[in-house]
């Protein structure tokens, strides 16, 4: 994974509350067997609409995406977060995020940012007024600022080092191998396996 | 001080704890099916990796599978592709997998109960946020993503925060025509879809007792509807009942049981939240919006967005009654259904045909709807069939299909059309979930049915 220390970019304000991640990607678009390519399914059925936002050329470059509360509900597909990640966006901000989506967010270097709703609206406000408004999401200071505001917030430390580190996840839990293979030796005979099959 | 059921097994699990960490969580058991582990399984081979544990790691095909023809080639080159790659990849890393055809394929969280590889005192995970369903047993039970179905399979283990404790009490009597479904959407109607954000559910009192244990999936089912990751359920003489000559079940029948009798909630456990919701007072219900916690009793009306305070949430009905094409005060009774689907992980189990069936048996569909059937496993299907029920659902003029997602999520051919309108017994009523443009009505199977015989939002009472 690569490491996330800062990044600046301009906002594309998404004024929407509970977008869900089949609004994110839809099933349909879910069939590749790649983690390239879903740029194309991110808020598909939105894209049809020239009003919406990311179809409005002030917004084209954006990179941080400002968007309402409770985002990323529903299904666990991982492929919300590659939609857009692939369609360039660095950084999510919203008040409230599903658990499931922030945690795939996390874990493939999506930052996901929590911010309190006045904050977003602030942020939506000042990037509609001039769209070449700089936003700069700073992980070592874990701060948002723009237009010399500057908004702190929180990030577990686990996380933000992994993060700033790019760590693979699977690379740090191998180095406890012993501590999974003493935990197996000590599991129950009773609990259940798939293998050998039984009909 | 006494511990909650869910930190028991959470405790239970823990391979590494290390302050300022996240746990180091052993994992029972992972399900895997087409859509979510593709990703997973390349990145082992390309970090030159294997399945540390094949033998706790199950495969089916569910999500992206045609529910007709389902022994020709898919259709689909790009869904065939799909399908290809997880046998492929399950023969690579010898995993065990039930395709389209055996009789254990079907979705996932039918599946695992079925073989009775779901079991008391678990930790379950899959690449599906409704793997909450196996918490009906007395197991923690959740979706990950797919860089998290990758990490199981190389170390069978997940770093996990332990989330806060949440207790739902739904205390009373269920009355006639009010089913598990119409619990979980009264629940999720007054918690909100964030409510259960960041924790696990425990289901308590006499009415989550009172129910089986297909009602009780089905509860479990849709505790991510209410932001929580995982729900569950005490284990009792119903769940042992339940597993006891499943094929997995334990060999050690006792010996597992004695440890499953002391899964429960200690009386001087802790709760982060307590809730208590009166069973007596349910009615069937139904949503009107596009989240799951947009619903209502079915005998009330589309409601007056101005009515709602909160301006985010008068915003949300505002643009979902605009989508669903519905006027505020129109009686939910009066909204007209073109098309019903009973099926999916919340309602596609043989209770949930029977229910619908005894509802339909000699009756006649509402002229110009369409009603699918849609098995929750092939072996449901049988089940169905051995006791007749594809027959009352064929006489009656509904389809009657192969096992799978289907229309629950609309990935396969079975999908709304735009402004097409649905009672449908899964999940979620988002916006083009079932089908670009089309509205889901959420419902429990006897109101599925009900509603079509009727051809508007109906409960057997009405008939």
């Amino acid at each position: 994974m690569e490491k996330f220390i800062s990044h600046t970019g301009t906002g594309v304000p998404l004024r929407r509350s509970n977008v869900d991640t089949d609004q994110i990607i839809p099933a349909v678009y879910l069939k590749r067997v790649t983690r390239s390519g879903f740029e194309d399914g991110l808020f598909a059925a939105w894209r049809n609409d020239p009003e919406f936002v990311l179809n409005q050329v002030q917004y084209k470059s954006g990179t941080v995406l400002v968007a309402g509360p409770e985002f990323g509900t529903g299904s666990s597909r991982e492929h919300a977060v590659w939609a857009l990640q692939n369609y360039g966006f660095k950084v999510v901000i919203s008040s409230r995020f599903a658990d499931i989506f922030r945690g795939n967010s996390l874990k493939g270097g999506l930052l996901t940012v929590i911010l309190p709703q006045p904050a977003v609206e602030a942020i939506w406000l000042a990037i509609e007024a001039d769209p070449n408004t700089e936003i700069k999401v700073d992980l070592d200071s874990r701060t948002v600022s723009y237009q010399g505001v500057s908004i702190a917030f929180e990030l577990d430390d686990y996380t933000r080092w992994r993060l700033m580190e790019g760590l693979d996840d699977i690379g740090l839990t191998l180095k406890q191998t012993d501590s999974i293979d003493a935990f197996e030796a000590k599991r129950a005979s009773y609990k259940p396996k798939t293998l050998p099959i039984r009909i | 001080m006494g511990k909650t059921l869910a930190e028991k097994i959470w405790d239970d699990h823990i391979v590494r704890s290390a302050q300022g960490e996240p746990d180091l969580l052993y994992i029972d058991l992972q399900l895997v099916h087409e859509v979510t582990s593709a990703q997973a399984f390349d990145g082992l081979r390309l970090a030159g990796r294997k399945v540390r544990r094949p033998d706790l790691t199950i495969a089916t095909e569910d999500h992206n599978t045609p529910t007709l023809d389902i022994l020709k080639p898919i259709a689909d080159p790009v869904s065939k592709l799909q399908i290809d790659t997880l046998r492929n990849n399950a023969k690579e890393f010898g995993i065990r997998i039930h395709s389209l055809g055996d009789a254990d394929q079907g979705v996932v969280h039918v599946v695992g109960p079925q073989l009775g590889i779901t079991q008391p005192g678990m930790t379950i995970v899959c690449g599906d946020s409704h793997t909450s369903t196996h918490g009906a047993f007395g197991a923690i039970a959740f979706g990950i993503g797919t860089s998290e179905v990758e990490h199981v399979l190389a170390t069978q283990t997940l770093p996990s925060t332990r989330p806060k404790m949440m207790a739902i009490n739904v205390e009373g009597k269920l009355k006639t025509g009010v089913s598990a479904k119409d619990i979980i959407l009264a629940i999720i109607a007054q918690i909100g879809t964030n409510g259960g954000q960041g924790y696990i559910i425990e289901y308590r009192g006499s009415a989550i007792r009172d129910l089986s244990m297909e009602g009780r999936m089905t509860v479990c089912n849709m505790s991510i509807e209410a932001g929580a990751r995982a729900g569950l359920i005490a284990p009792d003489q119903k769940t042992f009942d339940y597993i006891k000559g499943k094929p997995h079940a334990p060999e050690d029948f006792p010996a597992a049981q004695s440890y499953w009798e002391t899964l429960f909630s200690d009386n001087d456990a802790k709760f982060d939240l307590e809730i208590t919701l009166d069973a007596d007072a349910m009615e069937p219900f139904v949503t009107w919006g596009t989240n799951p916690g947009q619903g209502l009793p079915l005998n009330g009306s589309v409601p007056n967005p101005a009515d709602i305070k909160d301006s985010e949430e008068r915003g949300a009905a505002e643009r979902a009654l605009e989508y669903m094409g519905l006027t505020a005060g129109t009686p939910l009774k009066k909204i007209a259904i073109d098309t019903v689907f009973l099926g999916s992980c919340t309602n596609g189990r043989i209770e949930d045909l029977r229910a619908a069936a005894s509802v339909l048996e000699g009756k006649k569909i509402a002229p110009k709807l369409r009603m699918l059937v849609v098995p929750g496993s092939e072996r449901v299907r049988q089940q169905a069939m051995k006791e007749g029920l594809d027959k009352v659902f064929l006489d009656f003029g509904a389809e009657w299909r192969n096992a799978g997602c289907s229309m629950c999520l609309g990935m396969n051919p079975d999908q709304l059309s735009a402004g097409e309108r649905a009672a449908s017994t899964s999940n979620r009523n988002f916006e083009g979930r079932q089908g670009k443009g089309g509205r889901t009505h959420l419902v429990s199977p006897i109101v599925a049915a009900a509603t079509a015989i009727r051809g508007t939002l109906s409960s057997p009472a009405d008939l």
